[in-house]
């Protein structure tokens, strides 16, 4: 597809950013091209410099950065060194670009339509008197039901979804020739990727646009990518077409990328980079956690109506089971954990953790219950969930301070012991939070969470804010982890594939009802209910084989 | 309830100061009657006996049972009724009807003068950290905040009034030639023009600049440091770099987008500085014998003027009442958010 004059060349691109130590480079010597109307993904880890790569494009780098060298070139015209006059005529109006987390993306206290109109009177292509007509026409492009109803809207009062739609159709009023997509569904879910995914698709190809699109999930650039850039620590280590980067990827640093990402028929263990044996099967033994018919209903107020977020479920977890929780945002599974773990009350239903029915204790006095050690939590986001001020040995010594009443002297044997468990250097457990690295952080988390040797651990999300490579060995981590220590997990997520690969059974969860429940092979292979094929449908996967490097079996 | 959105908003948040209101009469009730002294004995004076002590007890209703005084305390409210000043023998409600717009006129153009100077050099600073603007800008909010109002104010009158003889003298509101404007307002500024009398507008303008900027001075500090971090922490944020590769030009971008999320929480400060400012001018009012509430409570609280307080008290707090409900307003018109949380 590419054509003798590319849309967008990029030569030897370096950029600096000035910091108090002096010059940092951020991207080293990056080149790579768009030809017209083709689709390049740009896919790497964090502190890959694929973002800062687009900035630089756009010309909006923040102030401390600079390009340092090389060139870029778009449309015939050299714009490294364009006057910024001559970079505002061209953003919006001839390459634009689309942001992850949409609705802070937005001006949160301007209506949308307006924003809208806002881009087409800058670049002259409606008047006030006609801008109004055009931001909805543009709406419903982008396919907003009701777009006159629409247009007065706040981003406050939108979903995450309609407000990528709103970003888009801002990207795309001035009908540019390149779009500029960083990250433009992380945070979203499966269901509503698919059809942001699918409209951009739709648009761009339709305008014979050419789209550069960054992202860190290997499958969705596989699923919409003709070509594909791999970026490592500010340098392309490799680019190719997408069917010939699967199918035969030469560099390391891609071969590493792809094991570790979870494809339709990887096992835990495929996704490190060294080959280990199969973790053990525990044995499935006595019902540890039983949950029957739970509700839990916020009250109506001013108005709206009372909400039953979480609607009469029940089910179990055995001891040394792993169940896994699959819903997309809004259907109760964070209501759900936050009941078992007792930090929310729930309106009625029984809670049975261990032969004791903690639903009794009010959530306010479940912290000083003898139960609460037993039950821990492991949280999304390992930066978040660490206090800044605490040393790693202050977040993990902290349950054991207050549920077993240790003394400091006590808990350093024991929190070291920890961090060798968890694969965290003893060395590492005096820096702070912002010290570590987001998979230190994450095993710190981890290690806080099993120092009172639970028998349940509830995992919400815990790998969903790490680079796929961390995510592979955080997972292998909570699988030995398990074994080890005998636990029994309940595994909340929106990502079926690592719930497949973690959990032994699963249960769907939608609108506050589980629609389906099975063994984790079962339901994800022949799933009985029409929205878990949705959701399953929903998932891009990288093509070919479930390992890189040779291995005797056939493609699945 | 046909009424827009916007207007039953309004209307609740007017509905939620009357707690406020009702706390604010029974403190100012509790509180002058748990102040030391005998009110009786110094309305009696020092050349009282027993009986007319007792007799003046009677008169102010003291000798009264608490619930019974507080509500003819709220009888005496309601007809405006504050009170005689022992000090100067004039009812509380008229001095504080002709001292309070003396205040107000002071406070609010330093205010809008501070808000002139601090707002856009809070901007430029923002814009362009670390340049010149932006050491200028930490400067003034160092100056503003460090040197006291007397003493700017006293330097301010020696350098405008003593050695340059710009200024007229540090003495009242108005030259001794004039009279006061008929009383509309009670600014003299406005008063003067509304009587068509540009003489007397040019004297109080005159007489109103020096305290006003002292003032300012001391108030723009905040003002200008608020917009300076807002501004700065709206730029960096992820809607400004949507609006900047969309194309928006530089002043779209920091007028259209940047400064009205900016303006928020300087709204806010607004709020509490014109508080503060009120109180704090009580110095300046001393400096220039500027005929204000401030130095009224405090000659009051010399001589233990209960009415006089009392009366102070309540027109301070009826008018922070006043300042933080219109802030209010201000903010839910302004953001759209907040219409929504009922």
């Amino acid at each position: 597809m590419m054509n003798a004059i590319p849309l967008l060349d990029i030569r030897d691109l370096t950029v600096e950013f000035a910091t108090r130590n002096g010059a940092v480079t951020a991207i080293e010597r990056v080149s790579f091209a768009i030809g017209k109307g083709e689709t390049v993904g740009v896919v790497g880890e964090s502190g890959s410099g694929k973002s800062v790569t687009s900035y630089a494009v756009m010309r909006i780098l923040d102030r401390a950065g600079r390009i340092a060298g090389g060139s870029i070139v778009f449309g015939g015209i050299g714009i490294d060194k364009a006057p910024e006059k001559v970079m505002t005529e061209l953003r919006g109006r001839e390459m634009s670009m689309v942001f992850q987390n949409p609705r802070a993306a937005l001006n949160p206290i301007r209506a949308i339509g307006r924003q809208i109109e806002d881009v087409l009177i800058e670049h002259a292509l409606a008047v006030r008197a006609t801008a109004k007509k055009a931001a909805i026409e543009i709406l419903r492009t982008v396919k907003i039901a009701n777009p006159e109803e629409r247009y007065h809207a706040y981003p406050f009062e939108l979903s995450g979804g309609m407000c990528q739609r709103v970003v888009i159709a801002i990207a795309l009023a001035c009908r540019p020739q390149l779009l500029i997509a960083d990250e433009p569904t992380t945070g979203l879910d499966v269901t509503t990727q698919k059809t942001v995914m699918d409209l951009m698709v739709e648009l761009t190809r339709e305008r014979g646009m050419s789209s550069l699109l960054i992202t860190h999930d290997l499958g969705l650039a596989a699923a919409y990518c003709d070509r594909i850039v791999v970026m490592e620590k500010g340098k392309v280590v490799e680019q190719a077409r997408t069917d010939s980067l699967f199918a035969d990827p030469t560099h390391p640093y891609t071969k590493r990328l792809l094991r570790a990402t979870p494809r339709l028929d990887s096992q835990i263990r495929d996704l490190l980079p060294e080959p280990r044996p199969a973790p053990a099967i525990l044995p499935r033994g006595e019902p540890l956690l039983e949950i029957r018919d739970m509700v839990k209903e916020f009250p109506a107020r001013n108005g709206s109506a009372a909400f039953r977020a979480v609607d009469g479920i029940s089910f179990t977890v055995h001891q040394g089971e792993s169940l896994g929780l699959v819903g997309e945002s809004g259907c109760g599974k964070s209501t759900t954990s936050a009941m078992v773990m007792r930090l929310l009350d729930p309106t009625s239903g029984a809670i049975r953790f261990d032969g004791t029915d903690i639903a009794a204790i009010p959530a306010g006095r479940f912290a000083r219950s003898p139960e609460r050690g037993k039950l821990q939590m492991v949280f999304q986001d390992p930066t978040d969930s660490l206090n800044p001020r605490w040393s790693a040995f202050d977040s993990i010594a902290d349950p054991m301070y207050r549920l077993a009443g240790m003394r400091r002297a006590e808990a350093r044997e024991k929190i070291e012991s920890l961090a060798r468990l968890v694969g965290l250097p003893i060395d590492l457990l005096d820096r702070f939070p912002h010290q570590l690295s987001g998979g230190q952080k994450a095993r710190v988390g981890i290690a806080r969470a099993i120092a009172l040797d639970p028998k349940l651990l509830i995992l919400d999300e815990p790998t969903a804010a790490l680079d796929v490579s961390v995510q592979a060995v955080v997972l292998n981590l909570l699988a030995d982890l398990k074994v080890e220590l005998g636990m029994s997990y309940l595994f909340i997520s929106h990502d079926l594939n690592v719930v497949r690969l973690i959990c032994d059974r699963v249960m769907v969860m939608r609108q506050g009802r589980i629609i389906e429940e099975g063994e984790t092979e079962s339901v994800l292979r022949a799933p009985a209910d029409a929205y878990t094929r949705t959701l399953l449908e929903a998932i891009p996967h990288p093509p070919g084989h479930s390992t890189v490097h040779a291995r005797p079996e056939p493609v699945a | 309830m046909t009424l827009p959105p916007k207007v039953r908003l309004v209307g609740r948040r007017l509905l939620q100061a009357a707690p406020a209101l009702a706390g604010i009469i029974i403190i100012t009730f509790v509180l002058t009657r748990a102040l030391p002294g005998d009110p009786a004995v110094y309305f009696a004076g020092p050349a009282a006996d027993e009986a007319s002590i007792a007799e003046i007890r009677k008169q102010l209703g003291l000798d009264r049972s608490l619930p019974v005084q507080f509500v003819s305390y709220l009888r005496d409210l309601a007809t405006g009724n504050l009170g005689t000043s022992i000090s100067t023998g004039q009812p509380v409600l008229t001095e504080i009807v002709t001292r309070l717009p003396a205040s107000l006129e002071l406070t609010l153009t330093a205010l809008l003068l501070a808000i002139a100077v601090a707002v856009p050099l809070g901007v430029l600073a923002a814009t362009r950290p670390d340049s010149w603007v932006d050491h200028l800008c930490r400067f003034v909010v160092t100056a503003g905040v460090s040197l006291p109002t007397f003493f700017t104010g006293l330097a301010l009158v020696y350098l405008f009034y003593y050695l340059l003889g710009w200024a007229p003298p540090p003495m009242g509101r108005l030259d001794i030639l004039f009279l006061p404007p008929d009383r509309v307002t009670g600014f003299y500024t406005i008063d003067s023009l509304l009587a068509g009398d540009i003489s007397a507008f040019g004297s109080a303008l005159a007489h109103l600049a020096l305290p006003a900027v002292t003032l300012a001075l001391f108030t723009l500090a905040p003002i200008a440091r608020m917009t300076r971090a807002a501004m700065l922490q709206v730029l960096g944020s992820d809607f400004i770099r949507t609006a900047r590769a969309a194309g928006l030009s530089r002043r779209t971008v920091l007028f259209g987008y940047a400064l009205r999320n900016a303006m928020l929480p300087v709204i806010t400060t607004l709020g509490m500085v014109f508080s503060f400012a009120l109180g704090a001018n009580v110095l300046v009012e001393k400096v220039f014998a500027w005929p204000g509430i401030g130095s009224y409570a405090i000659e009051a609280l010399v001589v233990s003027d209960y009415a006089a307080v009392q009366g102070f008290v309540l027109a301070m707090a009826l008018l922070f009442v006043a300042l933080n409900l219109l802030i209010d307003v201000i903010y839910t018109l302004v953001d759209p958010r907040l219409q929504l949380e009922e």
